[in-house]
């Protein structure tokens, strides 16, 4: 857990790939299933995690030397639940469509295992700056895998994809005209794409990073 | 009276099959995930489940409709359920180790996980969302955790018979969980339009 002999840059990289938080964790598993059916949401759900968690993380480290051992917890999940409260209002304010689909996950955010385990085992002993590159990382790590899985249900399930071009506006590319396979989209699907993307992981790190000296798991 | 009973029923019905939190709603993955691995374990925390589920449910809406309305702050209702939820699940935690030990050692793991679980803190939020009334609000969080009492136990016997089947090396493990869990949401959808509220 010494920060002193890891660059930020190692840092940052740990959160997307080493410990990938879905992946790799399989923590704060609720919205890559429920809200990844559509790569737009996916991708403005991803990047409502990346804000909340590098704010979280810079303001538990500014605050680390007041905040009483004793009471950590409790203190630990305002600050996690007032960063929640202000990314929900935002949202709400400048993406009103996306908001109205993942608005109750964005609100559940706060229960996010993930995002208090950084602030417990990192932010509240690092100083700023590690623990900024650590919450970037984090969070950069679960916008990739939502937006991995989004991509994948939308393409196999509907035969489009959903971009975001700005805040209100979206460009949708389709690609079959038909639906390839309905079931990726619906409410089951999201499991079986979950389980597959994850097996598809573990063999693409079993093939081609085991060769280095670590071994995980 | 007879037909508000009838649609408390419905309301149980429908949040633990129909809506059901795991399968529909994809909530509470962690712990679903996390516990379902024994059949012993998982009806541990069923049990307690069930059991914070109503009474945090049955708290937040007096807190909702006697404080956070009459004061106009609704928008601060995640930050006051997390703490009603962390601090009742304090409570309970010292209260149950005074009064019975014996209960305790046996689900005083499971209280500890509970207050990180977003199921917990999504039944409040959608209690307060959807303007329930008390009974309702207590309906909706019985019907939520006997939804996921449910789901758990079916998992945790169908992984606990998976453990001898021989899976492919990459799913080993969650991967194949989740396939699983895939495959009865399948089914759970069938429950979808059972009843139309």
């Amino acid at each position: 857990m010494s920060s002193n002999s890891t660059s930020l840059k190692e840092l940052f990289l740990n959160g997307i790939i080493k410990e990938n938080t879905i992946f790799k964790l399989a923590l704060s598993l609720c919205p890559s299933i429920a809200v990844t059916n559509n790569l737009k949401n996916g991708i403005f759900m991803g990047l409502a995690v990346l804000f909340v968690q590098t704010m979280v993380n810079i303001t538990i480290s500014l605050m680390r030397k007041a905040i009483q051992p004793k009471v950590r917890l409790p203190i630990f999940m305002l600050v996690i639940s007032g960063w929640v409260t202000i990314t929900q209002m935002m949202m709400a304010a400048f993406v009103p469509d996306v908001y109205a689909k993942v608005g109750l996950y964005i609100a559940l955010i706060v229960a996010f295992a993930s995002i208090l385990a950084r602030a417990e085992m990192f932010a509240s002993k690092n100083s700023i700056m590690p623990s900024m590159a650590d919450g970037l990382g984090m969070g950069v790590g679960f916008l990739f895998a939502l937006t991995a899985i989004s991509f994948f249900r939308e393409l196999v399930g509907k035969g489009t994809l959903t971009l975001p071009t700005g805040l209100a506006t979206q460009h949708v590319f389709t690609f079959v005209n038909t639906k390839p396979l309905l079931i990726m989209v619906l409410p089951a699907g999201g499991f079986l794409a979950v389980g597959i993307l994850m097996a598809a992981f573990n063999w693409l790190d079993t093939k081609y990073l085991k060769k280095g000296a670590h071994a995980s798991h | 009276m007879s037909n508000e009973f009838i649609k408390l029923f419905e309301l149980i019905i429908s949040a633990s099959l129909i809506n059901n939190f795991v399968f529909t709603r994809f909530l509470g993955l962690c712990i679903f995930f996390g516990v379902s691995k024994k059949m012993e374990t998982a009806v541990g925390m069923s049990i307690t489940f069930t059991s914070v589920m109503m009474i945090s449910a049955a708290i937040s809406w007096v807190v909702f409709t006697k404080v956070l309305v009459p004061l106009e702050i609704t928008f601060l209702e995640i930050i006051v359920f997390i703490g009603v939820i962390a601090g009742l699940v304090q409570a309970s935690d010292t209260i149950m180790k005074k009064i019975s030990p014996g209960l305790y050692y046996k689900l005083g793991i499971y209280l500890a996980l509970i207050s990180t679980n977003c199921i917990i803190l999504a039944v409040p939020l959608i209690n307060a969302g959807e303007k329930y009334t008390f009974i309702q609000s207590l309906a909706f969080g019985l019907g939520s955790g006997l939804g996921f009492a449910l789901a758990l136990i079916i998992m945790a016997s169908i992984r606990e018979k998976l453990e001898l089947a021989e899976v492919p090396v990459p799913f080993r493990g969650l991967p194949m969980a989740f396939v699983v869990t895939g495959l009865i949401a399948l089914a759970f959808t069938g429950f979808s339009g059972l009843i139309t509220l």
